[in-house]
C-alpha cells in the first residue's frame, strides 16, 4: 500500500484535530491554523488526485484493524479526490475573502469558535466525500448540520438567529428522515457497509421481496438530502440563511455544505441502491420535474427581489434545481453533468457572495440597487468578479455555466422523448430569466452614479486577491474543463 | 359597506381640506390687524377659535386614521383569511396521516423482529457475538463494538458533543469586557439567576451532600466498567454531569466554580479528544498499513484489558460529563 493512500483517512484527521486544537488558541492563531489547514488539504489532495489519475482505479482503506463488513472504511476514488480538492479550494478562498468582514462582524472573543465550525465543516465534508459507509455518512452530516448552523449564526444579528432557526428545524427534520431511512435500510440487508449493502439490495431487487420497504428507503433519503440541500419546494430556510449571514458563511453554505449532500445523494443512488432500482423506483422523474420547477421558479424570484444579496440567494434555488434536473434524467451522462454544474455552481455562487458584499461596503452599507451604482468602479475586483460570475451563471460561451448546459442539453438529447423537450425548454427560459437578473445588476454596478457616493473605507486587499483568484479559476474552469469532465465521467465509472 | 367607507373618506378629506383653508385665511387676517385693545381680544378670541379648530382637526384625523386601522383588520380578519388558514390546517393533517400510514406500512412490510432468518442475523453480527471478546478484549461486546470495531463513528459521535457545546458557547456566552471586567449584560445575567433560582433550600442541600458523591461515584464505576459490563463513557459521562448539575442547583455556583470553571472546561475537553484522536490515528494508521500494532487486547475480564477501549471510555465520559454542565451553566445564566 503507498503512503499516499492513507491522504483521504490524514486530511479527515487533520481537519478534526485542527477543530480541537482551536478550541485552546486566540482568534488570530485559529484562523492561521484553518487556513494553512486547507492548504495542506488541497495539497494533499491533488497529490491523491494525480495518483490515482496513474494508477487508473479506487481502492479501499481499511479504518482500523478490522476489515470491510465489520469495521469502518473509506473509498477513494478519481471522483471523491478531485470534489475533494475542489471543496478545499473554494473553502480557502472563500475565507480569505470573507476574513475582514468576519473580523467586523463578529464578537472578537468568538472568533475562535467560527474557525473551529470551518475546521470541522471541512472534516464532514471530506468524510461525506470519502466514506463508504452509511452511518458514519449520518454521524458526520450531524456535525455539518451542527457546523452550518453555527456558521449561520455566527454574526448574531436578529435576522441570523431567525435563520438560523429556520436552518436547525428543517435540517433536524432531514435528518431525522435520513436515520430512519438507513434503520429501515439496515433491516433489510443487515448491513452499514455501502458495497454489502449494495449486493443485498440488487438480490432483494431481483426477487421482488420488501418492495414497498425498499421504494419508501429510496424516497425517504432522497426527501431527506433534499432538503438539505434545498430543492425548490424544500427551500424555505435558504435565502434568509444565505442573505444575512457573514460572507464568508454564505458563500460555504451556498457552495459546500449543499453541494456535499447532493455529492452523498449521488453516491448513495450509485454505490448503494444503482441507477437501475432508483430509476425503478421512479424517484428520478420526481427530481426532474421539482428540479425544473425549481430552475424557473427560483429565477423569477430572484427578478422580485430587491436585495442583491437575497436575489444571489434565490439564484441558488435556481442552480440547485438544475442541477437536479440533470440528475433526475437517470443517466450517466445526466449524473457527470450535474456533478460538473456542481463545481462550476459552487466555484461561482462562493465568488458572487463575497463581491456582492464589497460592492455593498463601498455602497454605504444598503444592499438596494440604487445605491449599488457605480460600485463596480469603487471596488474594482469586486465588480470584475460579480460580472464573471453572473456571465458564468447566465452561461454565456467560455465560461463555466456555458458547457455545464451544454452537457446538460447533450446528455437529454441522447435519451430523447418529453424529458429532452422540457430541458431544452427549461434551459431556454432560465437562461432568459438569469439574463433578466443578472445582467440588470451587472449594468446597474457599471452604471455612472450621479447620487452622492457615502463615504466609506478601502476596500480590502486581501479579499481583493482573493476575488481575482476566484475569478481567475471560473475562467480557468470554463476554458480548460475538458480534463475536469473526462475526470469526472472516469471517476463515475469507478464509482460504483 | 366597502363604497360607503371610501366616500365616507372622501367627505372626511374634502372638509379637512376646508378647515385647513379656514385656517390659513385667519393667519392672514392676523397678520393685516392693527395692535389695539380691541383687536387684541379679537385676537385673543381669534386664537381660541383656532386652538378649538386644531383641536377638532386632530379628533378627526384620529378617527379617520381609527376607520383605516378597522378596514385593514376587517380584511385580515375576513372570511377567506379563515378559510386559507383552515384549509392549511386539514391539508397538514391528511398529509401527515399519509405519511404515518405510508411508514406503517412499511413496518408491516419489514422483516419481523427476532426472527432467525432476517437479514440482520448475518456474518457480521455473528463474528461481533461469537468472536469479539477475543479480538477486542471487551465482555461488553456493546463496547467492543462502538469503540474498536466502530471506532471511526464513535469519534465522530465525541466531535458532534464537543461542536454542539461550542455552538451553544457561541450562541450563548456572555464575555468580559477587554479588561476583564464584567459587562452589564454579565451582571444582568447573573442578577436574572439569582432572582430565579432557589436560594439556600434546606432539603435539596442535604439531599444533594448525600446524593452527589454517590452519583459520581458511580458514574466513574460504570465509564471505568464499560468494557466489562453494560454502560460506557457515554452513560457514565451523562450521570456525572446530572450530579454536577445537581450539585450546582443546591449549592449555587458560587461554590461549583471553585472546582469547576470555563477554563477547566477547556482544558479537560481538549485533552481527552485529543487523545482521543490520536490515539486512534495511531490504531487506524497501524491498522490500514498492516503494520503491528503495540496495543495488546490483555486478559479479557481484567479492569486493564481491551487495549484502547478503557482509556477511550474515560475520554468520551469526561467530554460528555463536561457538555453536559456547560449546557446547563450557558443556558442558565451564559457561563460558567
Amino acid at each position: 500500500m503507498a503512503f499516499i493512500q492513507n491522504v483521504p483517512f490524514f486530511s479527515i484527521i487533520l481537519s478534526m484535530v485542527s477543530g480541537i486544537v482551536s478550541s485552546v488558541l486566540k482568534r488570530n492563531a485559529a484562523r492561521r491554523v484553518t487556513l494553512a489547514l486547507a492548504t495542506a488539504v488541497l495539497i494533499l489532495n491533488s497529490m491523491l488526485t494525480v495518483f490515482i489519475f496513474r494508477t487508473g482505479e479506487s481502492y479501499t482503506y481499511m479504518m482500523g484493524h478490522f476489515p470491510a463488513p465489520w469495521g469502518n472504511e473509506i473509498r477513494a476514488g478519481l471522483l471523491e479526490s478531485v470534489m475533494a480538492c475542489c471543496f478545499a479550494l473554494i473553502m480557502l478562498l472563500s475565507l480569505l475573502g470573507g476574513l475582514h468582514k468576519v473580523d467586523l462582524q463578529i464578537n472578537e472573543h468568538k472568533q475562535n469558535l467560527y474557525f473551529i465550525m470551518a475546521d470541522l465543516m471541512l472534516a464532514s465534508l471530506l468524510a461525506l466525500v470519502y466514506t463508504n459507509d452509511s452511518f458514519t455518512a449520518y454521524v458526520f452530516i450531524e456535525i455539518n448540520t451542527i457546523a452550518a448552523c453555527a456558521l449561520i449564526m455566527s454574526r448574531q444579528n436578529g435576522h441570523c438567529l431567525v435563520a438560523a432557526t429556520k436552518y436547525m428545524i428543517m435540517n433536524l427534520l432531514a435528518s431525522g428522515l435520513l436515520l430512519m431511512a438507513l434503520t429501515f435500510l439496515y433491516g433489510l440487508t443487515g448491513h452499514l457497509l455501502m458495497s454489502n449493502i449494495r449486493e443485498s439490495v440488487q438480490a432483494l431487487h431481483e426477487s421482488g421481496q420488501y418492495n414497498t420497504a425498499l421504494t419508501v428507503v429510496v424516497v425517504l433519503i432522497t426527501v431527506s438530502l433534499c432538503i438539505k440541500s434545498a430543492l425548490f419546494p424544500f427551500h424555505e430556510w435558504l435565502p434568509d440563511a444565505y442573505g444575512y449571514s457573514t460572507p464568508a458563511s454564505a458563500a460555504m453554505l451556498s457552495s459546500l455544505i449543499s453541494k456535499s449532500y447532493l455529492f452523498l445523494l449521488i453516491k448513495i443512488y450509485y454505490r448503494v441502491f444503482g441507477l437501475e432500482v432508483v430509476r425503478m423506483s421512479g424517484i428520478t422523474n420526481i427530481l426532474f420535474l421539482f428540479g425544473a420547477l425549481g430552475m424557473i421558479l427560483g429565477s423569477v424570484s430572484a427578478i422580485r427581489e430587491r436585495d442583491i444579496r437575497r436575489m444571489v440567494a434565490f439564484s441558488s434555488v435556481a442552480q440547485i434545481g438544475y442541477i437536479y434536473m440533470a440528475l433526475g434524467l437517470g443517466t450517466k451522462e445526466g449524473t457527470a453533468a450535474a456533478i460538473f454544474h456542481m463545481i462550476v455552481h459552487a466555484a461561482a455562487k462562493s465568488m458572487l457572495f463575497l463581491s456582492s458584499s464589497g460592492l455593498i461596503d463601498v455602497s454605504g452599507d444598503i444592499k438596494q440597487f440604487r445605491p449599488l451604482r457605480g460600485s463596480g468602479y469603487r471596488n474594482i475586483p469586486a465588480g470584475v468578479a460579480f460580472t464573471v460570475g453572473a456571465l458564468s451563471m447566465v452561461g454565456v460561451p467560455l465560461m463555466g455555466g456555458f458547457l455545464s448546459k451544454m452537457y446538460v442539453a447533450s446528455s437529454a438529447l441522447s435519451i430523447g422523448g418529453m424529458k429532452a423537450v422540457i430541458v431544452l425548454a427549461g434551459l431556454g427560459i432560465s437562461t432568459i430569466l438569469n439574463t433578466v437578473y443578472f445582467l440588470h445588476t451587472v449594468i446597474s454596478i457599471y452604471r455612472p452614479n450621479k447620487d452622492a457616493v457615502p463615504a466609506c473605507e478601502k476596500p480590502d486587499t486581501l479579499s481583493g486577491i482573493a476575488l481575482w483568484a476566484m475569478a481567475a479559476f471560473n475562467v480557468l474552469l470554463g476554458t480548460f474543463s475538458v480534463p475536469l469532465y473526462n475526470a469526472i465521467r472516469t471517476g463515475l465509472d469507478m464509482f460504483a | 359597506m366597502e363604497r360607503n367607507d371610501a366616500s365616507l373618506l372622501k367627505s372626511k378629506f374634502a372638509a379637512f381640506l376646508e378647515s385647513a383653508s379656514v385656517l390659513d385665511d385667519a393667519m392672514e387676517k392676523d397678520l393685516e390687524r392693527g395692535s389695539d385693545e380691541k383687536a387684541q381680544m379679537r385676537e385673543k378670541a381669534a386664537y381660541e377659535a383656532r386652538e378649538m379648530l386644531l383641536r377638532r382637526r386632530h379628533e378627526n384625523a384620529v378617527r379617520d386614521e381609527q376607520m383605516l386601522y378597522s378596514r385593514i383588520h376587517r380584511w385580515s380578519r375576513s372570511r377567506g383569511a379563515v378559510y386559507i388558514n383552515s384549509l392549511y390546517r386539514i391539508l397538514a393533517v391528511l398529509l401527515c396521516s399519509a405519511i404515518i400510514v405510508c411508514l406503517m406500512l412499511t413496518v408491516l412490510d419489514m422483516p419481523p423482529l427476532g426472527d432467525a432468518l432476517a437479514p440482520v442475523n448475518n456474518e457480521v453480527s455473528q463474528r461481533y457475538i461469537e468472536k469479539g471478546m477475543e479480538e477486542t478484549g471487551a465482555v461488553n461486546i456493546v463496547a467492543g463494538m462502538i469503540l474498536d470495531y466502530r471506532a471511526f463513528d464513535t469519534l465522530g459521535e465525541s466531535t458532534v458533543l464537543f461542536i454542539a457545546a461550542c455552538g451553544v458557547l457561541m450562541l450563548l456566552r456572555i464575555d468580559r469586557d477587554q479588561n476583564g471586567r464584567p459587562t452589564e449584560e454579565l451582571i444582568a445575567a447573573e442578577a436574572d439567576d439569582r432572582h430565579y433560582e432557589p436560594k439556600n433550600d434546606v432539603i435539596l442541600q442535604r439531599s444533594a451532600a448525600v446524593l452527589t458523591p454517590i452519583i459520581l461515584l458511580f458514574g466513574i464505576y460504570i465509564i471505568l466498567n464499560g468494557h466489562l459490563s453494560p454502560g460506557g463513557g457515554f452513560s457514565g459521562g451523562a450521570i456525572i454531569g446530572a450530579g454536577l448539575i445537581l450539585y450546582l442547583n443546591a449549592f449555587g455556583f458560587k461554590k461549583t466554580e471553585a472546582f469547576i470553571n470555563f477554563r477547566l472546561f477547556t482544558a479537560v475537553t481538549f485533552s481527552a479528544l485529543m487523545f482521543y484522536a490520536l490515539a486512534k490515528t495511531y490504531s487506524f494508521y497501524t491498522g490500514a498499513n498492516h503494520l503491528h500494532s503495540i496495543i495488546s487486547t490483555g486478559t479479557p475480564g481484567n479492569i486493564l484489558s481491551a487495549g484502547l477501549i478503557l482509556p477511550l471510555n474515560i475520554a468520551v465520559g469526561m467530554v460528555v460529563a463536561c457538555t453536559m454542565y456547560a449546557f446547563y451553566a450557558l443556558f442558565r445564566k451564559g457561563g460558567m
